[in-house]
């Protein structure tokens, strides 16, 4: 708690977090899902209606860094990171994932409350080759950084 | 059905790094069993890692994301032998959960 105060946090913000923490404790993940879920964004079958969905047309900003392997053998599970560099892009609170050619885009969206780093590692399903999208919104803006990866076997199993 | 999680939280200098491994599905709603009838949609929808009681993260997850899905992140502070739980929940209602201690 100490911490989080001396990190400059707006006592909103900070009533925030309690709610939804409180929230939480009570009926974990369903209301949490309530709360913040972008539903349009995941419901969207076009890498555009996801983007629109999440907000403004993203910039290209170097200060994140995205990973990802330049060739996925088994597109079923990619190895993607994001990393933000705070000082090149400081107040980020929100970082989504996207692949393009996926039938819904949007593959997984986190909430980053401040003192958390940026920094998320975790691993996709990729359908075919195509770009990869990771971006970050901060003070309301959306930034962006692509990567392609080449798959040699398809995403969708079966 | 609660899953488990394999959960490790290990400071690194002045922050935390959590990995986990979940087990879990997946399955994206699309896919066919071998008599040619849809498999149903199940997968993690919301994932939340916490430090103590205070959320560190909370990811909003399609069916894109990987079976037995992993995650890593990382937070500023953290002592060794705090706490650092990881909860998930899935479209059919499924909870699961772990924890452990920083080291």
């Amino acid at each position: 708690m100490t911490t989080i105060h001396a990190k400059g946090i707006s006592r909103r913000g900070w009533l925030r977090w309690t709610v939804i923490l409180s929230a939480a404790a009570a009926l974990p993940g369903r209301v949490w899902a309530a709360v913040a879920r972008p539903e349009a964004a995941f419901g969207a079958t076009a890498l555009d209606d996801a983007l629109a969905a999440l907000g403004d047309t993203p910039q290209v900003h170097e200060g994140i860094q995205f990973t990802t392997p330049d060739i996925a053998e088994n597109g079923a599970v990619v190895p993607i990171r994001v990393e933000v560099d705070s000082q090149a892009l400081p107040n980020v609170s929100k970082v989504s994932v996207l692949v393009e050619m996926n039938p819904n885009p949007l593959a997984a969206s986190f909430d980053i409350p401040p003192g958390t780093e940026v920094y998320i590692e975790t691993r996709v399903k990729v359908a075919q080759t195509c770009t990869l999208y990771a971006v970050a919104e901060a003070d309301g803006q959306l930034y962006m950084q692509s990567r392609e990866t080449k798959v040699t076997l398809g995403g969708c199993g079966g | 059905m609660a899953g488990r999680i394999k959960i490790r939280a290990q400071k690194k200098g002045d922050m935390t790094e959590v990995k986990a491994l979940m087990r879990h599905p997946m399955e994206t709603g699309m896919r066919k069993d071998q008599a040619g009838d849809p498999i149903p949609a199940h997968f993690i929808t919301e994932v939340s890692v916490f430090h103590g009681d205070q959320p560190v993260m909370q990811g909003h997850w399609g069916a894109a994301v990987s079976a037995n899905p992993f995650l890593g992140v990382r937070f500023a502070g953290g002592e060794a032998g705090d706490t650092v739980r990881v909860v998930w929940t899935d479209n059919q209602g499924g909870t699961g959960e772990g924890e452990t201690t920083i080291r």
